[in-house]
């Protein structure tokens, strides 16, 4: 399946006619969850993810499919869990005492709770709200990656390739042993991106990448996201609703731990189907 | 009435900013008192002699304090190899690992035995190194100091530790390092200015106890034997000369007292160096 796709319809939001997508009701009646049902490849089925802080719940009977090579992005008010929903696809939750996990999870059809938790942070990387660049050159924040992994090939090849993905690379070519903190917040972010595609990950988890930044260096983000979808499934949590219409393939609305919708961006910020999704896109609340 | 409110307000406020200028002036002038008294009386002890010559004997003028210099660098190091390696780790389990109870228990231990007297310390150093072997030795005197310096170090660490931006560690695991190699490539480097920092503030305090000293290490007039044998310090040499009824032993101690301070002083432009130097990084 080829997809014609141009950054241009893409911006505008108009149908992407080479990606049929069919809409389906989910059986379960609290969420009217419109899945794509897609004839492309998915990369992470969420079935059924119940996930708790100590006694609090705070994502319900989650269902989710998460296309290959797509963008899909996360949006909600405050404090609905699309964050923390996020952070169960890489398991960095565990790192949080006391929190449990329920249902399954399928990187490309294997249990993610099965995997190696290092392997499979290695396959599903992360890009955090506000930059954090380690206080190393910018040369060791990219090749940190590889050297925890005990890669052994050229490092140099793959920081500029990494580095070059994330469209940092001229503007840091000439500075590589300098530290990453001279950069600037929206270079850092950048880095990284860079640090994150250094280990050439199936998945990148954005969350939040912008909320820190101006609205030039969100575009550029935003425009790297764009190029970094031949090679990368992404999904994106954001509070920024026109981030999520310029930047996805797919939207998914939650609201206090609950999938409410989920469809193509096109269709679900044109015509939502839930009133709740209408009542959130149009800004009655949140 | 509110005319004399203000004049009330305004001569309490100048009076506690007085107060408080008092107090500060007071601190800095102590160290600089101390200082000036040391060089006054010690300062025409200090020649070549002083740092490469033994004591002389008993009634014999002149000499030096080469033995009580090297045997205080002795003691530092045997403190450092012991109580430094033991106060990192520990530091590192509380800041990192620790649950609530158990880093509870050790975070208020850690400050008692803070707080313990130093000559407690040195009673049992004394009890746990010299009984058994029946003589006093640098050793002993090494393992009092290295005890002192633990709780420093623990605390220091700790705080270094915590100080580092817990989103660090989050894009260290999220690259798949597990917990122990995030701290050990990404936090404890992040805080390794901090944290020798610290250590070398633990060295330099221990550096003029002498109380723990004086029945481990003990003294020793000449070069020490070995690290099983007594061994002199600058501390105890400053107890031992000052006590004594010589002049120029007075003012040999008031020079070992200036050697001391010195160290101290060195110590502490050392760490703040590091410290500067690791936050441009």
């Amino acid at each position: 399946m080829e997809i014609a796709e141009t950054k241009e319809n893409f911006v505008s939001g108009a149908p992407q006619p080479a990606l049929s997508v069919k809409a389906f009701r989910d059986p379960v009646p609290m969420e009217k969850t419109t899945s794509p049902t897609i004839e492309h490849k998915l990369r992470l089925t969420i079935s059924n993810l119940n996930f708790y802080y100590g006694p609090k719940q705070a994502v319900f009977a989650l269902n989710l499919k998460i296309p290959t090579n797509r963008v899909t992005a996360l949006i909600g008010p405050s404090g609905c869990g699309k964050s923390t929903f996020l952070r169960t696809l890489n398991r960095m939750n565990e790192t949080i005492r006391n929190t449990r996990v329920e249902g399954q999870v399928l990187l490309d059809g294997q249990d993610i709770h099965s995997l190696d938790v290092v392997g499979l942070r290695r396959r599903v990387g992360m890009v955090f709200q506000r930059p954090n660049p380690f206080p190393k050159s910018i040369y060791d924040n990219v090749a940190y990656g590889l050297r925890i992994n005990g890669y052994k090939g050229r490092l140099d090849d793959l920081v500029e390739h990494s580095l070059r993905r994330a469209a940092l690379w001229d503007e840091v070519k000439d500075y590589l042993k300098k530290s990453a903190f001279a950069l600037s917040g929206g270079q850092q972010q950048r880095l990284c991106i860079a640090r994150a595609l250094a280990v050439d990950p199936e998945v990148l988890l954005l969350d939040e990448p912008c909320s820190a930044l101006d609205p030039v260096t969100t575009a550029k983000i935003e425009e790297l996201m764009f190029q970094l979808k031949d090679s990368c499934t992404m999904a994106i949590v954001t509070h920024n609703m026109q981030q999520a219409a310029r930047a996805s393939d797919f939207t998914a609305f939650m609201l206090d731990g609950h999938l409410i919708e989920h469809s193509e961006t096109s269709k679900l910020f044109t015509t939502p189907t839930d009133p709740r999704t209408e009542a959130y896109i149009t800004g009655r609340f949140g | 009435m509110s005319a004399l409110r203000m004049i009330w307000r305004k001569s309490l406020n100048y009076v506690m900013l007085t107060l408080t200028g008092v107090a500060a002036f007071a601190v800095v002038s102590v160290l600089f008192l101390i200082l000036g008294y040391l060089i006054w009386n010690g300062g025409t002890s200090l020649s070549l002699n002083f740092f490469t010559q033994l004591p002389k004997p008993v009634g014999e003028t002149g000499g030096g304090m080469a033995n009580a210099i090297v045997g205080s660098l002795k003691l530092l190091f045997l403190a450092a190899i012991m109580g430094l390696p033991v106060g990192l780790l520990a530091g590192v389990y509380l800041a990192e690992f620790g649950g609530k109870t158990f880093s509870f228990v050790v975070r208020y231990t850690t400050d008692l035995l803070n707080g313990v007297p130093s000559i407690v310390i040195g009673i049992f150093a004394y009890s746990l190194v010299v009984l058994p072997v029946k003589h006093f030795s640098a050793l002993a005197g090494g393992v009092a100091l290295g005890i002192m310096v633990i709780p420093i170090t623990v605390r220091s660490t700790e705080e270094f530790l915590r100080a580092v931006p817990g989103n660090m560690r989050e894009a260290a695991m999220a690259l798949g390092a597990s917990r122990w190699k995030t701290i050990a490539t990404v936090v404890l480097p992040a805080a390794s200015g901090g944290i020798l920092t610290g250590m070398l503030l633990a060295l330099a305090r221990v550096a003029g106890e002498t109380a723990p000293l004086l029945f481990t290490a003990f003294g020793n007039r000449f070069w020490s034997q070995g690290w099983g044998q007594p061994i002199a310090s600058l501390p105890v040499m400053i107890y031992t000369y000052a006590v004594a009824p010589y002049d120029d032993w007075h003012r040999q101690a008031w020079a070992a007292g200036l050697i001391l301070l010195g160290l101290v002083f060195v110590s502490n432009l050392g760490a703040r160096f590091i410290l500067a130097r690791s936050k441009a990084v």
